[in-house]
């Protein structure tokens, strides 16, 4: 899977959550600046997870997260496709 | 108004099976919590909880009665059996005698194993008992029949408030005049693989240990069990000879009206003045406050702010024994109104385990690590519940 078609899968699971068209969602945009809660946060999460088969170590009780940095599109993208590689690898 | 006051207590949970060895726990700031051991928990993420430890149904109930009593009716039969025997009840109660217990789930492990049946094992029928031994009044219903109470008898179901709306329902019960006497509290056995991968989801569990109000606090860790405590009209108590061990004296109940997890608004506040109303006592006569303290980043922070806001800063201490007992959800507030009612008569107040230091965010007096030896006059303990729902006690000594 490519970093384009995982940059794509994760900003259409944010804009389902965000209810929010694709096209608004900048690679860069922050998350906490599109609004997205923490029962939106969880939601995001679960989907990622299923949409990758990966397990995303998120824990909401440490804001910051030092096992995946959930702040920006961009940083998502690196930590889905690190997700993936460890589980390939 | 008629006093009402505390004559019994009882309780299963993860430190014991009983009050003696639940209180020696508290004393002694043991910690229930230990790796998960039901079927498949190797397939959770979050494998540590407080489950009640070497517990043998078979032991304790009629083999006839057993297909009716999912786990958290066992404990509540328990609970309510030791508490009875502690208030010395021995006369048939009947109409004058009622029961409110709190659960959050009910009976969660007959539904994981009745699905298991018809999903997983492809079986074609589950037993005939399933709805009477799941549904949330079971624990209720099997306790007005064992001890032969025919007046008020419900289950009410607020999440992590439950038992703590249980407590306080029934005592207005016993101040309106609609019973004399009132077993409440509550029972949770959320502790099987279904109930923990549910909460996984929200990504509040804590991987290593459960740490209220401390830095590095990673979230709450789940613990099965019952409390039961005997309420009583107190001219009822003092006529019978009864020894009375603690009075509850006021209860406050408020909804946020706001998030459906998010803890905000003045809820909590406003549960805290109207318990302090009802009890009629002023913020410095409270000597420890019972937090709900769960262990999350947004529980014990919002609560930190409540607690300063209703008392400013002379707030009394504090601490939360879920990381003791963990967090029995729907029993919760019943196994912390017995740590209360022991902090009064042994004038000792619980301690927080796993605190590292201080949270910036959380400036409280935490009573960490052991049990501080204080004599106090009156306790409140908070409940804070998912859905916005608010529910604190207060408690009195006994005169």
């Amino acid at each position: 899977m490519t970093r384009a078609e995982i940059e794509a899968a994760v900003i259409e699971i944010l804009a389902r959550q965000l209810l929010l068209p694709v096209s608004e969602i900048a690679p860069d945009a922050g998350i906490e600046a599109l609004g997205l809660d923490s029962l939106g946060k969880a939601e995001a999460i679960f989907a990622l997870e299923e949409r990758f088969d990966i397990s995303v170590p998120f824990n909401a009780n440490e804001p910051d997260q030092p096992d995946f940095d959930f702040s920006t599109v961009d940083r998502i993208v690196r930590g889905v496709e690190e997700l993936i590689a460890r589980k390939a690898g | 108004m008629r006093r009402v006051v505390v004559t019994g207590l009882g309780t299963v949970n993860a430190l014991a099976h009983d009050v003696p060895g639940t209180f020696a726990a508290f004393r002694e700031a043991r910690c229930g919590i230990e790796p998960l051991t039901f079927r498949e928990a190797e397939r959770l993420t979050m494998r540590i909880g407080a489950e009640v430890r070497d517990w043998r149904p078979e032991d304790r109930f009629p083999a006839k009665d057993l297909p009716l009593l999912d786990p958290v009716t066992q404990f509540a039969l328990a609970a309510g059996a030791e508490a009875v025997a502690m208030a010395g009840l021995t006369g048939d109660l009947g109409p004058r005698g009622g029961v409110i217990l709190g659960t959050a789930g009910g009976g969660i492990r007959t539904w994981e194993d009745s699905y298991r049946a018809v999903h997983a094992e492809g079986k074609t029928r589950v037993s005939p008992l399933v709805v009477p031994r799941l549904m949330h009044n079971a624990p209720a219903s099997h306790l007005s029949i064992r001890h032969g109470l025919t007046g008020p008898v419900l289950a009410v179901s607020s999440a992590c408030a439950s038992a703590n709306h249980a407590l306080g329902l029934a005592m207005q019960l016993i101040r309106a005049g609609a019973a004399e006497v009132m077993l409440a509290g509550g029972s949770e056995a959320m502790l099987c693989f279904g109930g923990v991968k549910a909460w996984e989801g929200l990504r509040v569990l804590a991987p290593d240990a459960c740490r209220p109000f401390s830095r590095g606090r990673k979230g709450l860790v789940i613990g099965d069990g019952a409390g039961v405590l005997v309420l009583e009209a107190e001219d009822h108590a003092r006529a019978r000879g009864a020894r009375v061990l603690a009075e509850l004296a006021g209860f406050g109940m408020t909804a946020d009206a706001a998030d459906i997890v998010a803890p905000g608004g003045d809820g909590a506040v406003r549960a805290m003045r109207a318990a302090l109303a009802d009890a009629g006592l002023e913020p410095r006569d409270i000597g420890y406050i019972n937090a709900h303290g769960t262990g999350t980043l947004a529980n014990d922070r919002a609560e930190s702010a409540a607690i300063l806001e209703v008392f400013g800063r002379q707030a009394p201490p504090v601490s939360s024994t879920k990381a003791m007992h963990g967090h029995a959800i729907g029993a919760t507030g019943a196994l912390e109104a017995i740590a209360c009612v022991q902090a009064l008569i042994e004038d000792r107040l619980p301690p927080t385990l796993g605190f590292l230091g201080p949270d910036p965010e959380c400036p409280l007096d935490i009573i960490a690590g052991r049990a501080r030896q204080v004599r106090v006059q009156a306790i409140l303990s908070n409940a804070f519940a998912f859905g916005g729902l608010n529910a604190v006690l207060a408690f009195r000594r006994a005169e």
